[in-house]
């Protein structure tokens, strides 16, 4: 019992961890990023060159690779985003069209994925070291991405809730309008937020490369089940999403360990569909 | 009014130049190829892109390419009057999409107008390309498909040859090993079965359960799960209080993956540890951080097999990477025959697929290659990785086979070896 409950907190880390980053760039720069997933993938890749080419530590690797995710992501939001909030007359045109245009934004990565690295499979072993927790043994680099989900999340959820800044974003989220009549530069925060989840997309996937087989076709998983968890847990909440992954995590485990492996997909989507007609808006989402 | 009628009338006469110019180049390209041709083309679609992109580029695309380049390189392909033609290849990418790849073979037939056609990859992929092939008379050399039916399939397409075999041959050659094992008494008659829910996993697992129960086997453990799983954690548990001596997973790359670094991580390590595609990789060591010593999986080569060796460091060279222990060696060999098919018989369709069907062939497989019932026999069903290597494997050993050796015989378990090293356990007088 308690081990399912160790594996499923540790398999729900990832999913939290995938998620907060697509949370915090749909909740509040208001961009439904179709790409995110690539851009986990593209991370896994470079990770995955730095250290078998140059032998550079995936943990250091995080430290070039955050940075770059957010310069880059930075870097997206001026060119291809800000012309879009510019022109949308209202959030439904803009959420229409960043889905649009984010869509091009997938293809156009994994087609330069493609012919940079092939389709092949690719993986390689780091922090696959056995690590006991609760006398329930989990493989570190694990045991990595649910710490890194929970640190990050809660660092996140202070700036948010306890400092001016996160004031300002939290603003920017709630009433977009309204918010420039306060002072707000509303095209910074949107860019900052943009940009702060490029920096998560790009650590899940530092952490992911140490234990999931990659292709570079694969980013439309990682966002289908981002999506999920940040429908389930509100969107733009980052403890719904910290929340939302933990317990996709524990419904998977629990129905392979007691039900049938060949269900866990099935349980997701039956929690998904439940969850959403009892309250619509996600666990921690507004009305 | 008069002007726009004219220039009407003159752009209507320089269409039509240009139409009798372009059939007459169009003509005369057909009379010299008539006469005589310069090159032979070859088309091929295959997976560049999409889910089956990792196995096609890993077991196809670069043995056609090395097949390609070795024979070019020797200046073409050899005809039965002696002369030589460079190949030209067409190829396509089917972006893992069935309808994709049949589209391609029907513009490679009808309006590229290969000469010789290459299969793509994959069991379905093969299966869905047969009737097109055999339709516009193209011998199909299905080199990555395994299918049981392919004596059926010779029947409805006589031009059509199978390359891999099938589920129960690879399964039936397993079972015979368990079942010496059993025995020998180093295995109990316990199994741990899992299988993914896609293609392979559930023609293998289809084939496995009645031969393990034919043998009087119990499946203890038997469950399948979604392609999309990536944590084994919990069926690695529920797996290992199962008792079985034997684990087998009939799993696609990533599946296989993840289970070897989770079973590292769970010390799960049973006497017979099976897995799916990707066991027999090259890479596949080196994904595993080096513990893979003892485990098995299908394929598997002579390592004595000089030709063979060959054929492995050629492809090392040209491609750059090892080629993988299963598949890769039956394609090539595949290729081999068409190319002294064609030296033989020329590249008439129908005399190049008899020449296949009843001839002999000199081939990275051995110097008397043949097909029986237009089908690959001669295929190393059960492989294990032996010090470095994933060889060929059968209960007692013999002949192109190694004797299998089961993970943790008595005294010598080479994954408390690795543990022991790494300080994880201390031999003691109790546990040694």
């Amino acid at each position: 019992m308690l081990e399912h409950v160790v594996n499923g907190l540790v398999l729900g880390g990832t999913y939290s961890l995938v998620a907060m980053g697509l949370t915090i760039q749909y909740g509040i720069a208001r961009i439904m990023n179709l790409g995110f997933g690539d851009m986990i993938i593209a991370a896994c890749l470079a990770t995955y060159v730095l250290f078998t080419t140059l032998s550079i530590n995936p943990i250091i690797a995080l430290l070039i690779l955050a940075p770059a995710g957010y310069a880059v992501n930075n870097l997206i939001y001026r060119v291809l985003m800000k012309p879009l909030v510019a022109r949308a007359p209202d959030e439904g045109a803009l959420e229409v069209d960043s889905i649009l245009v984010t869509f091009g934004l997938l293809f156009v990565i994994q087609g330069l994925l493609l012919a940079l690295f092939g389709g092949g499979y690719t993986s390689y072993s780091f922090l696959n070291t056995p690590v006991s927790v609760l006398g329930t043994v989990v493989a570190g680099n694990r045991l990595l991405a649910l710490v890194l989900s929970l640190v990050i999340g809660g660092a996140l959820v202070i700036i948010l809730f306890r400092t001016r800044w996160g004031m300002i974003l939290r603003a920017v989220a709630l009433a977009p309008k309204s918010a420039p009549l306060f002072g707000i530069d509303t095209d910074r925060a949107a860019r900052t937020a943009f940009a702060i989840g490029g920096a998560m997309a790009a650590t899940g996937g530092v952490v992911i490369s140490m234990f999931q087989t990659f292709t570079a076709t694969a980013g439309v998983v990682f966002t289908m089940k981002a999506l999920i968890v940040v429908i389930l847990g509100g969107k733009g909440s980052v403890p719904g999403a910290i929340v939302a992954g933990l317990l996709l995590g524990l419904v998977e485990t629990f129905v392979a360990a007691y039900v049938d492996p060949g269900l866990t997909l099935a349980a997701v989507y039956t929690v998904f569909l439940v969850l959403l007609l009892v309250r619509p808006n996600g666990l921690f989402g507004k009305a | 009014m008069k002007n726009s009628l004219l220039e009407a009338v003159c752009a209507t006469r320089r269409l039509t130049t240009c139409a009798l110019a372009a059939l007459a180049l169009a003509s005369s390209v057909h009379g010299v190829a008539a006469q005589e041709r310069d090159k032979v083309t070859i088309g091929y679609a295959v997976s560049k892109s999409g889910p089956n992109a990792g196995g096609a580029g890993m077991t196809v695309t670069p043995n056609y390419e090395l097949w390609v380049q070795e024979v070019n390189a020797a200046g073409g392909l050899k005809m039965p009057d002696g002369s030589q033609l460079p190949i030209e290849v067409i190829a396509y990418d089917d972006r893992s999409s069935a309808e994709e790849v049949v589209r391609a073979v029907e513009r490679l037939a009808t309006q590229d107008k290969v000469d010789i056609i290459l299969p793509p990859w994959g069991t379905g992929f093969n299966l869905a390309v047969a009737p097109l092939m055999a339709k516009f008379g193209y011998p199909h050399l299905a080199g990555a498909a395994v299918t049981d039916k392919a004596s059926d399939f010779v029947k409805r397409w006589d031009t059509s040859f199978w390359f891999m075999g099938g589920s129960a041959d690879y399964v039936s050659a397993f079972t015979d090993i368990l079942v010496a094992e059993r025995a020998a008494g180093r295995i109990n008659d316990k199994i741990a079965m899992i299988s993914v829910a896609d293609g392979f996993g559930i023609d293998l697992v289809k084939a496995a359960r009645p031969s393990f129960e034919a043998a009087g086997f119990d499946v203890t453990y038997d469950k399948s799960f979604p392609p999309q799983t990536s944590d084994f954690a919990t069926i690695l548990n529920e797996a290992q209080s199962s008792e079985a001596d034997t684990f087998v997973a009939f799993t696609y790359p990533p599946h296989t993956f993840a289970l070897t670094k989770q079973a590292k991580v769970a010390s799960f390590s049973p006497p017979v540890f099976y897995l799916g595609v990707g066991a027999a990789f090259p890479v596949y060591p080196k994904i595993a951080d080096g513990s893979v010593e003892g485990i098995m999986s299908l394929g598997g080569v002579d390592p004595n097999n000089a030709l063979n060796n060959a054929y492995r460091a050629k492809h090392q060279e040209v491609v750059g990477r090892g080629a993988d222990y299963w598949g890769s060696v039956l394609i090539y060999a595949s290729l081999q025959m068409l190319e002294q098919t064609v030296a033989r018989v020329g590249l008439d369709k129908a005399a190049v697929a008899a020449e296949l069907s009843s001839g002999t062939f000199s081939t990275v497989l051995g110097a008397e290659t043949r097909l029986e019932n237009n089908q690959l026999r001669a295929i190393n069903w059960v492989g294990q990785w032996q010090d470095g290597t994933f060889v060929a494997v059968s209960a007692e050993g013999g002949g192109n086979k190694m004797q299998v050796k089961l993970r943790n015989p008595a005294g010598n378990n080479p994954t408390n070896l690795t543990r022991y090293l790494s300080g994880q356990i201390v031999f003691g007088p109790d546990n040694s």
